[in-house]
This record gives structure tokens, sequence and C-alpha cells, in this order.
């Protein structure tokens, strides 16, 4: 499995799917001296079905829950080996495997300063299993385990801060980043890898079929969370808010109401209401609106 | 040079003329000594290493499997709680073919917790994948670990290997050994080489999705290469031998076995007690002997056949349990012969030494005694009767 490619485009992803569009960028940004070491997923499956491989550069899946902690051995082996300097370590997974399963490893990996780029695909759910919540799945969504009915309306719990987390370990670089916006993508990637230490990009990739919302308008539902101020676009540097992405402030709805996931809240207007809460507290927090200035 | 230590630090100063490229570390007793020792020996620069202190097993686990996969030879180390809580990575570093090398200091398993010994932890982690070596003593467990490493990384083999050596008895006990020198080590320890690494120069995948038209195959090459492991021991405990002047079998060890009419089958430390009774039982001239298996995978199953076909009572040790079932030893022993014309008229079974109850000559002796014509199913030894009527309101 000797690839030329990077990332080759024979994979088995679903059409529109966020995360290729998102892995392909971030390893064509990073280049070929990397090294990729991947948590179980979508990604994984989609890319690796053996005797195929989409991946140009070395690339190891062990678990679901360990990628952090097996970059953090190859960091250690390129040190060892004296090879560390000239070589890019990206670990990544999906949500589930980043800020459920895995925390505990990622934690470890920020807390021992490896020098290790580590990218979270976030399409809020576990979907390699059949669209299950987890920590990052947002307030309200259907999902096959926070199903809508007569005395639920979606996921109760609001998604888990890992931006924040990731930067209360004291990391040199945390940006988040939404397949919407690739070139801002392509720059915070090419950012982190320029930092030495240990960096946390987490990326917002939608699912179609997940979402359930069609498949050619992944890069507008990557832009209105942004729009609406769902998804905030930051960027850290040594624990100070650098850059933030100023947005229209779109209500909420028009970002919800192409998402089967959210179908059940159209006729709610209190729960709307609660989701628009969610997105003017981020308005506010990081001073996303064109007008304002930067409040960090 | 001869050295008294304890056998924490032997391991430790053993894997130092191993030159790991990378050691992770987490505490659990009672492993804890040895990774400590490491940590001072890389601190004071005695050995070139990344030592990487994990937030847990799982990534004491995960991080030399990294380092493995990046082409440098590994070391950890573990013990009960911390080996099943790495137990998903132990599958995993065997499936991928990645030569780690991890000493399993043995304690019983929770519930109740008991930081003492037994083999429960490594037994139940038989299928693995993992080559698994249980030794008697301070100078086993220095030389089983060379060997570990040398195996765990020829060619034809490339399979993890798990050091299992008794906690306390080994771990925390202080004895004298032959330490092996750094030039006899290099002599027969190759440094590390592999081209299946990750390598920027010649990028492959490892760790693909395997479907039910490749999955198969993988899990046979293991089982084959387990057979070639059978054949290869031999081989590198002759050239131990040369450089070292110590000779092992590697697969199993006999001790009084030939004229026995009563052998016991044991693993680990206990042996050296059960060796001290034959001595005294043989003066009283009682054919008794003990068949000590070293190699618990590969499961040395014709030299055991060969071993104990024409002995007439045959008692197995079990330092474990498989809760609902024969103890482990037992089943497995007892299959080697279904089916054989030559066979021990009697295999019983022996349960000892649990959670650390003390194994005394007594114990031993009451197990020789118990060998009769009748055989014993699961016979737990020492237990106390009083204990068991107690009743819990
Ligand atoms: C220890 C363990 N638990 C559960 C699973 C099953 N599993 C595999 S992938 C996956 C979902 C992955 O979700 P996520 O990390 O969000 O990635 P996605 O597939 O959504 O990209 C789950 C639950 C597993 N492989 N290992
Ligand atoms: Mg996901």
């Amino acid at each position: 499995m000797n690839n030329k490619q990077l990332f080759s485009s024979g994979h088995t992803a679903c059409s529109g799917c966020g995360q290729a569009i998102a892995a392909r960028l971030v390893i064509e940004t990073a280049g070929p001296n990397t090294i990729i070491a991947n948590n179980t997923g979508c990604l994984e499956v989609f890319t690796t079905k053996y005797p195929e491989s989409a991946w140009g550069v070395p690339f190891v899946h062990s678990l679901f829950e360990n990628c952090a902690a097996v970059a953090s051995g190859i960091e250690g082996a390129l040190k060892y080996l004296g090879k560390k300097d000239n070589i890019n370590i990206i670990a990544q997974g999906g949500d589930g495997g980043t800020a459920d399963i895995g925390l505990q490893a990622l934690s470890g990996m920020l807390e021992r300063g490896h020098d290790i780029l580590y990218v979270c695909y976030d399409n809020e759910a576990y979907m390699n299993t059949g669209i299950q919540r987890s920590g990052l799945t947002p307030f309200s969504a259907n999902t096959t385990t926070s199903p809508a009915g007569a005395k639920s309306l979606g996921n109760p719990q609001y998604k888990k801060p890992m931006p924040e987390i990731a930067l209360a370990h004291g990391i040199p670089y945390v940006a988040t980043c939404s397949v919407g916006y690739l070139q801002d993508l392509q720059r915070k990637v090419k950012k982190a890898l320029s930092i030495k230490g240990p960096k946390y990009i987490q990326i917002y990739v939608p699912c179609p079929l997940g979402w359930r919302h069609e498949p050619n308008s992944t890069l507008e539902v990557g832009k209105l969370v942004v729009e609406t101020g769902l998804y905030p676009l930051i960027e850290y540097e040594n624990g100070k808010l650098i850059s933030v992405r100023k947005i229209k402030a779109l209500p909420v709805e028009d970002y919800l109401k192409g998402q089967g996931r959210f179908k059940h809240l159209m006729a709610n207007s209190e729960e709307i209401k609660k989701i628009q809460e969610i997105a003017n507290n981020n308005i506010a927090k990081y001073g996303l609106k064109a007008e304002e200035a930067v409040s960090a | 040079m001869k050295e008294f230590l304890e056998g924490s630090i032997a391991v430790a100063r053993v894997v130092k003329l191993c030159k790991p490229g990378v050691i992770s570390a987490y505490p659990i007793t009672p492993q804890t000594h040895i990774v400590e020792e490491l940590a001072q020996i890389v601190a004071n620069g005695e050995l070139n290493s990344q030592f990487i202190n994990v937030e847990s097993e799982h990534s004491a686990a995960s991080v030399v499997l990294g380092g493995s996969a990046a082409g440098v030879r590994v070391y950890t180390a573990t013990s009960s709680q911390g080996l099943f809580y790495m137990s998903e990575v132990i599958f995993n570093i065997a499936g991928m073919r990645l030569p780690v090398v991890l000493t399993c200091a043995n304690r019983a398993v929770s519930a109740p917790i008991n930081i003492w010994n037994d083999h429960q932890d490594s037994i139940s982690l038989r299928d693995a994948g993992w080559i698994q070596f249980y030794v008697e003593n301070h100078q086993e467990l220095a030389d089983y670990h060379l060997m570990a490493y040398r195996l765990a990384e020829d060619k034809s083999v490339m399979l993890p290997a798990m050091v299992c050596m008794d906690g306390y008895t080994l771990t925390h006990a202080i004895d004298v050994l032959d330490m092996p020198t750094q030039e006899q080590v290099d002599k027969f320890l190759p440094s590390y080489k592999t081209s299946y690494k990750l390598d920027v120069d010649n990028p492959i995948t490892m760790g693909p999705l395997a479907d039910p038209d490749y999955y198969m195959e993988a899990r046979y090459a293991i089982q084959e290469t387990h057979k070639e492991v059978i054949k290869l021991i031999p081989k590198v405990t002759a050239e131990f031998s040369r450089v070292f002047g110590r000779s092992y079998n590697g697969l199993i060890e006999e001790y009084q076995v030939t004229d026995a009419d009563k052998v016991i089958v044991a693993m680990g430390s206990v042996c050296g007690t059960i060796k001290e009774v034959i001595n005294e039982l043989r003066k009283k001239g009682k054919k008794v002997g003990l068949l000590k298996i070293v190699s618990y995978r590969p499961f040395p199953v014709s030299e055991i056949y060969e071993s104990l076909k024409n002995v007439p009572k045959v008692g197995i040790i079990d330092r474990s349990l498989s809760l609902g079932s024969f103890a482990p030893l037992v089943s497995e022993i007892k299959a080697v012969f279904f089916g054989k014309n030559k066979k021990p008229a009697v295999i019983s079974s022996f349960i000892v030494g649990l959670g650390g109850r003390d194994i005394t000559k007594d114990s031993i002796r009451d197990v020789f005694g118990l060998m009769t014509s009748k055989e014993k199913a699961c016979e737990f030894i020492d237990l106390k009767p009083e204990l068991l009527k107690e009743e819990y309101e």
C-alpha cells in the first residue's frame, strides 16, 4: 500500500462527507513529511479497507480511543532516532473518539507537551456506529440514542466545550474550523504545524447521512453554523485569543431548518429560543458580530 | 558478575542493557519498582531513551505500540488491573505484529482487591497472541527478558512477548544472579531493525480494516507463527548459552521426571519450593518430580507429551482459575493427552496460592499426598474452612 497522492480519492466515504473534505485538506496542507495516527471511526474505515488505502503518508490505526497515546509513542521514537525536527505528527479522530472515550489519552498527550497536532473531526455524533449521541452532539439534536419523542426533545445536554478543555492544558495553539471555510482551515493547520508542542484543532464536518441534509449542502451547512454563532471560529495562541471570524449573526432557524436532526424543533419556538441563546452567548463571549470588538 | 539484587531492579538493569528507545510507565504494585529504577537510570544519563510517564495503562500500552510502529525497540511493565486496562491494546499489539516486550509482575485481580501474587492477570490474556514466559527465579527473570527481545524481534516472529514474574516473590525479593554484561547483550541481541514501520520515505498503512475476505488469514498467520516460535526457542536458548554460558530448554524444564511416578506441573516461582520438597521426598525414596512450563504461549504440546506420557500420576498446579470451568493449565494439559495411547493414568487439578496465600512446603507435600489414583478436580489447597462457614447478613 504505497501511494503517491497524500489522500487519494478512491475512498468509500458517503457523498457530501464533510470529514473526507477536511481530512484531505489537513494532510495536503501538512505535506508528505507527516505521520498520522488515527482513531477508529468513519475516517479510518472509509480510507483503509484492506488491501486499499487512501493514505500516501505513513498512517497507523490502532484503536478507537488511543491515537493521542500512539502518536505520543511515535513522537518518542522519532525523538530517539533524532528525526523529529522535520516530521509532523498528526493524531486525529472523530468527536466521540476525542471528547468522550479518548479524552483521557488526549489530555495526557496535551499535558505531556508532545510535539503533535491533534485534529478532531466533529460531525457531532458517533457516525460510524449509526448516529449515536456523543459529548459533542449539540443540544436538542435527534440521534439514535437521543431520539425525539413524546417525552423527549432530542439530546438534553449541551455540547462539551472541547476547545476550552484543550486550552485549559496551557497548550500553545487551539483553534476551531469548519469545512465551510476551507482557506481558514488551511491557514490554521499550517499555523499549528509551525508551532512546537501540542496543538488542538477541532473541525466542524457535516454528515449528510447522520444530520439528514442534502449531500450537496455540506459547505453551505458548514457556513451557516458559523454565521449563526453556533460554531464560533476562534484561534488561541499561547492562551490568547488571536482571531475570531466575524459573522452576520443569522437567526439559528436558518441553520436548523435544513437538517432532519432538528426537524422536531421546527414547531417549537421555546426550544429554538434556547438554541438561539447558545448562539447569543457565543456572539457575546467572542465578539462575533462584525461591528463588535473582540472581548476575550 | 554475581550481584545481589531485588528482582525488579534486576529487570530494570537488564532492560537497560537492551537499550529500548521508548519506555512508558504507569505505577501499579508490585510492578512499580521496575519503572522507577528505569526512570532513575534514564535520569542519570545511563540510558538514552524516551521515558514517557502516561496517564493510564491504556496509554502505556498505546505509547509502546506507537514507538514500536515507528521502528524502535520499546518496553513497559504492569500488573493485574493495569494489564486488564491494557487488554484491548495488548490484543492490538499482537495483531499488528509489533515486537513489544512487557513485564507482567503477576498479581491477583479484583474483587476483592488484592495486591499479592497469583497468575490470574497474565493467564487471562493468554489468547492475545503474545509469547508468554513464566520465570522461576532471579537468574531466569534476567535471562528471559533478553530472550524475549531476541525472539519477539526475530524476522520470522514479529510478535510481542510478555515475561511473567511473580509479584513480591520475585519482584521484591533480593537474591543473587549473574548479571549479563553490555558486551554479552550486544553480542546476543542485535540492534532492532525493521522495514515494516512508519517511515515518511516509504509510507505504509498500518492497522487497516480487514473485512471477512481478509481477517481470518491475519489470525491464522499468528497461529502459524507460534508454531515457528516453538521451533525457534531451542535455537535461541542455544545461542544464549554460547554467549552467557547458561543453558535453558526455554519451553519446559524437567526436574526428576524420568523415573517419577508422581509429577507436579507448575509455572513460576512456586517451582523453587516444589524442587525443595522433591529433594526431601526423594531422600525418603519417593519417586516424585516436577515439570515446569516456561513457555505458556506458545504452549509446548509435544514437549509436554514426551515428558509426561509415561508418568502414572500427574498433578497440575494452577495459580489462576477459569471460573465455572476447569483451571486453565489443567484443561490444556488434558487436551495434550486426549486420544493418545500413552498418557498418565490420573491427571489431578490443584488450585494453590491465590491472592498471595502462602505456598509452603506443606502445601506442596499436601499436593503430592493428594495425588492418589483418585482424580482430584479443582482441589483448592490451604483453604480455611472456618472462613467458608462465615455467614453474612
Ligand atoms: C472501545 C470501543 N468502543 C466502541 C467502539 C465502537 N465504535 C467504533 S467507531 C465508533 C464511533 C466513532 O465516532 P466518532 O469518534 O465520532 O467518529 P465518526 O465515526 O463519527 O467520524 C464507535 C462507537 C470501538 N471500536 N471501541
Ligand atoms: Mg463523530
